[in-house]
């Protein structure tokens, strides 16, 4: 169990408690600078907070070692940079890296999985830059999945992919979450967490502004309320799309 | 061990007994005994090449070590202000009529690297960010850069100044095994904190936060690099003065030949710089040349350039 305890940031987090539970992907969605990435990177043990505190399994993330908080909890930055044309299998190797002096038969099972469970068996030997977007992002993906955590984390996944690749990742998130992993997503496009997600956290200038099932979290007050926005849910359960009024 | 190595030290192996034979006096291995053959070979040929290897060895894997820090392959050990330290100390020592003493001037220059090194672990700060760091080293550098101009304008005799200059091109010429002893086991220990880095430098290949989430301490890789890179070149720097596109242009050209992680790429750029300070070293004492020879640091500038502005254009193009 991921839990964080009244975490408190300068300026970014106040007072913001939140329990995540293995087994259900929890979309964080809220306005720009609701401080989204900054609860997902404290979540990730990669920023202190000024108060309060993350645990994993009742352990503080502060004071776990790196290396074991890397092996439990996978992170997907917002912006991957990927700086040198390493293959597709290179990149996915670097997922193992905490796992360093390791039985390498182990590694290499779960580089081979994690390529297989992206779907990239043809592209393994392939430098990155010859990748098209969609690739790139399964194989960043694949790189996460290799680590073989217990929970992942992503910031704005489906940005910069279209339709059909976006919709083929959040499945992948979402065979995830069935293999019993805990999976947190920053979501910009509230549709996307409407019809995936188990759980959505709203976060509005750095505080809880709803926590619970896509239906409640998301409802028609909460978006009027926390985006100033007026808009209407269309659409049956699990393809709901979001209408915006003009004003 | 990567694919390049054992074509390298085979290259070693080729480069390293014609280098002994190659010089002002050509040593016949077959032929009649030249004189004192044996006093040059180990003498003078043998440590010069010894340090050539172990100079080009640390050059090398320092600055595949620095790319892959940096993220960026254009990336030079020099960035780091070390060198530029070593070499103002060297220039102090030599300012003030120290280096008359046989290790006044590498113990100088080894001060100077340490100060280097010890400024920037203080300016660097304690997130262990990248960007702040390089700016600090190209601090030292150009702070470095100023005294050194200072000293030589201030040179006490014209002796003194002549010495300066000619120091800071760069040459293997008239080294002891004195100077061996010095570069050898700190270039070693260099080479050892940096490939105890390489597995950081991997995770770097994703970003700054990625490796952090992989487990990296950017603090730990920091203190790594800046005695890595600071015992390799400022040991360097001690023996040889300022030899510089080394480091920029040996990563290149083994990258290609590796799978372009940073950790693949340490050992076999050592073994490359290896390689290409001993030759260039031997061609620089075969070309005839009036007055002298070649100054090492000289050739492998005037070789260097063009090959950065080549690959730059490559560069341009996408190619590289």
């Amino acid at each position: 169990m991921l839990c964080a305890e009244s975490l408190s940031l300068a300026g970014r987090l106040r007072d913001l408690g939140a329990l995540f539970q293995p087994g259900e992907v929890t979309a964080i969605c809220g306005p720009n600078g609701a401080g989204k990435s900054t609860l997902l990177a404290c979540l990730a043990g990669l920023l202190d907070p000024d108060e309060g505190r993350v645990s994993l399994g009742g352990a503080d993330l502060a004071t776990m070692h790196p290396r074991q908080r890397a092996q439990s909890i996978g992170y997907l930055p917002q912006t991957p940079e990927v700086a040198w044309d390493v293959s597709v299998e290179v990149l996915v190797s670097l997922g193992r890296i905490p796992w360093a002096g390791g039985p390498a038969g182990e590694a290499q099972e779960a580089i081979d999985a994690a390529i297989a469970a992206m779907d990239l068996e043809e592209f393994r030997h392939r430098p990155v830059s010859r990748l098209s977007g969609g690739e790139r992002a399964r194989a960043l993906m694949a790189r996460v999945l290799a680590t073989r955590p217990r929970w992942l984390l992503a910031d704005e996944p489906l940005a910069n992919l279209d339709l059909g690749h976006a919709a083929a990742l959040i499945g992948s998130f979402r065979e995830q979450a069935v293999a019993g992993r805990g999976v947190v997503l920053v979501l910009h496009d509230l549709a996307s967490a409407m019809n995936h997600a188990d759980r959505v956290l709203v976060l509005d200038r750095g505080r809880l502004a709803a926590d619970g099932p896509p239906k409640e979290a998301l409802s028609e007050d909460v978006v009027a309320r926390v985006w100033h926005v007026d808009a209407q849910w269309l659409g049956d359960e699990g393809a709901k799309a979001l209408a915006v009024r003009g004003s | 061990m990567t694919r390049p190595v054992p074509l390298l030290l085979i290259g070693l192996a080729i480069a390293l007994p014609l280098s002994l034979l190659a010089g002002r006096v050509w040593i016949d291995p077959l032929g009649e005994q030249t004189r004192n053959a044996a006093v040059i070979l180990i003498e003078l040929r043998l440590p010069r090449a010894l340090l050539a290897i172990f100079v080009g060895a640390g050059l090398g894997g320092a600055g595949a070590a620095m790319q892959g820090y940096l993220r960026n392959p254009l990336a030079d050990p020099g960035l780091f202000g070390i060198a530029p330290g070593a070499a103002l100390g060297a220039v102090l020592s030599m300012w003030l009529g120290y280096a008359v003493g046989a290790y006044a001037l590498p113990l100088f220059a080894l001060v100077g690297a340490a100060g280097a090194m010890a400024l920037l672990a203080l300016i660097a700060g304690r997130d262990g960010g990248v960007a702040l760091f390089t700016l600090a080293g190209l601090m030292i550098a150009s702070l470095s850069g100023a005294l050194m101009s200072l000293a030589i304008s201030l040179s006490p005799t014209p002796f003194a100044l002549s010495e300066i200059v000619t120091w800071l091109m760069g040459a293997l010429v008239d080294r002891s095994w004195r100077d061996v002893w010095i570069a050898a086991p700190l270039t070693m220990a260099g080479l050892g904190f940096l490939v105890a880095a390489a597995r950081s430098l991997d995770a770097l290949t994703l970003g700054e936060t990625a490796a952090r989430s992989l487990g990296v301490d950017p603090r730990r890789l920091q203190g790594l690099m800046i005695a890595g890179i600071g015992l390799t070149v400022g040991a360097g720097v001690a023996v040889a003065g300022i030899i510089s596109f080394v480091g920029l242009i040996v990563p290149h050209l083994v990258r290609p030949l590796t799978d372009r992680r940073p950790s693949s790429l340490i050992v076999p750029s050592a073994l490359a710089g290896a390689l290409l300070l001993l030759v260039a070293d031997s061609a620089c004492r075969i070309l005839p040349l009036a007055g002298g020879e070649l100054r090492l640091g000289i050739a492998l500038s005037l070789i260097g350039a063009p090959f950065f502005i080549h690959l730059l254009l490559r560069m341009r193009q996408g190619l590289a």
